[in-house]
């Protein structure tokens, strides 16, 4: 016998603002700060409809201060509550690198447990949509370097409402960024009620023999399509959304470079430093012997994310990627 | 500025009580609880001074100067109340129910330092300068919305007061009206930059008009004017008058820690001096001594009993185990991540391999 679970039909941001209203129900200690998530409804709408709903102890408006509502936010949390902060755009966060970094990491740690921040610090971010400079950054390994802190990135409005869930359950502080390119890009049938989706677990979006393609936030779709431009080439691809970014799911990724013996990531972030060589690392500790071919990375350059004249240029693109594909299957 | 944030005095420095409407509060009984824990944390903090010079702890901040700072702000608490300190404010930590030995702990390099006694909103004390203000801030806020009488205090320096996170602090506590203490103990050096170099501003005080707070200026040697005026601040915030700006004006008769030389950038005879004169303690000696109170045999039995009890924490503190090499993995999480227990496991296993 099967149940049916009623859907509904959302985008990735309409799923971050149901994840939200859920919680916020669910929860009394569930608080939402930022710059303009009250009455606004956040400058891209995740909070649309939240304070009005749950009213301005709930959902709240702060002074334009990263450092501020993030530390202010700490304090709750040390306090017994589970606050959401909103930053505007991951390019704005470095204000708030040093409460995060110094004090939300830590703070486990040097207490050794007596004190805990459950905090979610949720940002978009990624190019893609033409934005003025500064809002396009993707500054993800800032934060997987960052011991005591998840990142959290879904590529979809269904990880983007079960993680969001789970991030938001979660004791520890989690970093969820969310890829505004992929923010009213395509709807997907969401169940209706409470679910979570499992941090530290990547999803296979698609089952192939021949290589393993990496992907993650804003660069999965342009995974899919050099994975779809590939099989035409009879090329059968492997391929991963990583939705999470620490801790990376190392069995997965084992488990299909194994299978393939080739592998190419795609990071949208600048490549040195980048996440894409965390992946590399893990690729090396656990499937070495596996390889057929060096591993290729697909990568934004090394180079601030440039004014949106050339952000076409900067990111990866099906066409990079699949040349990427290609290279990996003639190198033996 | 300086007019209109003049520095209030309850005990002037001969020991006369100046504010006549606060002479019935200053009991016998209260003024002899302030001295014990003037002399406890004056003796603690030069044991540990001693300490450091033998090795027998790392780097150590020193307070010394700045007792009545400590002391009477903590003492106007409430034991539900929150205190977010800097690392030179174990002296008020103490006073508020941190134990000696976890005090030491933390001085060893070991975490158990940053645990409170149960029941204590102890938080552990803050390296980088000002970023606890806006923790403050925000657990104040959280027990406004838990509908409690319970406050928030938070100490910072005159340098801190240079940091972003001083103004967005006192500006989030200003505009949510929250419940909380901004204390500032100006000792007038940022290690070696003095005040002057922090701000072109007469006083700390005068920048609680900007938030549209009360700024109070008082004598931080003073530990009746520190008590009284941090009791109505905390009491102000009980009752829905939102945040307090405190500057508290002392000095700091040594080093910033024990690495610094502060013969490099000023004259110690300006230490050597106020210490005679402004002394935090030696105030309250003369105001016993004024009464009718002061009594040499109970002066050397608060002595010998601070000694004692701190004789028998720095003995603890020895006695502790070695630290536990897994205690730096167990933390990070609730649940460790793979990474981490991996690492665990490598390295604990080499550890047992290359220690036979």
């Amino acid at each position: 016998m099967s149940v049916k679970v009623s859907t509904k039909s959302l985008t990735l941001v309409q799923a971050v603002n149901d994840a939200l209203r859920i919680m916020l129900k669910e929860r009394d200690d569930v608080v939402l700060l930022g710059e303009d998530v009250g009455r606004n409804g956040g400058v891209f709408r995740a909070t649309d409809g939240l304070l009005q709903e749950f009213g301005e102890e709930r959902v709240i408006d702060t002074p334009l201060s990263e450092a501020g509502f993030t530390g202010a936010a700490i304090g709750m949390a040390l306090n017994g509550f589970r606050p959401v902060v909103e930053i505007q755009f991951l390019g704005f966060i470095y204000p708030a690198y040093e409460q995060i970094m110094t004090h939300a990491a830590r703070m486990r740690s040097r207490t050794r447990g007596h004190f805990t921040v459950p905090l979610v610090i949720r940002a978009p971010y990624g190019a893609g949509v033409r934005a003025p400079e500064i809002h396009s950054d993707s500054t993800e390994a800032l934060f997987t370097h960052m011991p005591g802190v998840k990142v959290v990135c879904p590529s979809s409005p269904y990880d983007a409402k079960g993680l969001l869930i789970a991030a938001i359950e979660d004791p520890d502080p989690v970093l969820f960024l969310e890829p505004m390119r992929n923010y009213r890009a395509f709807r997907e049938d969401v169940p209706e009620g409470k679910y979570t989706v499992d941090i530290g677990k990547g999803k296979k979006l698609r089952e192939g023999e021949d290589v393993t393609v990496i992907a993650w936030g804003a660069m999965v779709p342009v995974a899919m399509k050099a994975a779809e431009a590939a099989a035409k080439k009879g090329i059968d691809a492997d391929v991963i959304d990583l939705r999470t970014l620490y801790p990376l799911d190392k069995d997965m990724i084992a488990e299909s470079v194994q299978k393939t013996g080739r592998t190419v990531i795609v990071q949208e972030a600048h490549a040195t430093g980048g996440l894409a060589n965390d992946i590399l690392a893990v690729i090396n500790d656990t499937s070495f012997f596996y390889q057929k071919a060096p591993a290729e990375r697909v990568t934004g350059f090394d180079v601030p994310v440039p004014f949106f004249a050339h952000e076409d240029d900067y990111l990866p693109t099906p066409a990079r990627v699949l040349h990427a594909i290609e290279k990996v299957m003639n190198d033996s | 500025m300086e007019r209109d944030f003049p520095i209030w005095q309850v005990l002037n420095e001969e020991g006369t009580v100046v504010q006549p409407e606060y002479r019935e509060r200053i009991t016998k009984e209260l003024t002899m609880v302030m001295y014990r824990h003037l002399i406890r944390t004056r003796t603690f903090d030069r044991k540990c001074v001693s300490l450091q010079r033998q090795g027998r702890i790392g780097t150590y901040v020193p307070y010394e100067g700045q007792e009545a700072c400590q002391v009477g702000s903590a003492l106007a608490l409430n034991d539900e109340d929150w205190m977010f300190p800097t690392y030179r404010d174990h002296g008020a930590m103490m006073t508020f129910g941190r134990s000696l030995v976890n005090t030491l702990l933390y001085w060893k390099g070991r975490t158990e330092g940053c645990v409170p006694p149960k029941g204590k909103k102890i938080v552990p004390p803050s390296v980088p300068i000002a970023t606890q203000l806006p923790h403050a801030a925000g657990a104040a806020c959280a027990e406004k919305w838990k509908g409690t009488k319970n406050a928030v205090i938070v100490y910072f320096g005159d340098g801190a007061t240079s940091e972003g996170d001083f103004h967005e602090g006192l500006n989030f506590a200003s505009v949510f009206n929250a419940p909380v203490v901004f204390f500032n103990q100006n000792n007038q050096y940022a290690i070696s930059v003095p005040i002057t170099r922090q701000m072109r501003s007469k006083t700390i005080a005068q920048k609680a008009l900007a938030y549209d707070i009360p700024g109070v200026r008082i004598d931080g040697n003073d530990v009746f004017a520190v008590y009284f005026q941090t009791a109505e601040a905390l009491e102000r915030a009980r009752h829905g008058g939102g945040p307090t700006l405190i500057e508290a004006v002392t000095w700091r008769y040594g080093a910033h820690t024990t690495s610094d030389d502060p013969s490099r950038y000023r004259d110690q005879e300006e230490s050597k001096k106020r210490r005679e004169t402004t002394d935090p303690i030696k105030r309250v000696e003369r105001l016993m001594q004024r009464e009718g109170w002061w009594n040499e045999q109970w002066a050397n039995q608060v002595q010998e009993e601070v000694n004692a009890e701190i004789e028998q924490a720095v003995a603890e503190m020895e006695r502790y185990p070695k630290a536990n090499a897994s205690d730096m993995f167990d933390y990070v999480f609730a649940e460790p991540t793979w990474t981490i227990a991996e690492q665990k496991e490598a390295y604990l296993h080499w550890k047992r391999v290359m220690e036979g």
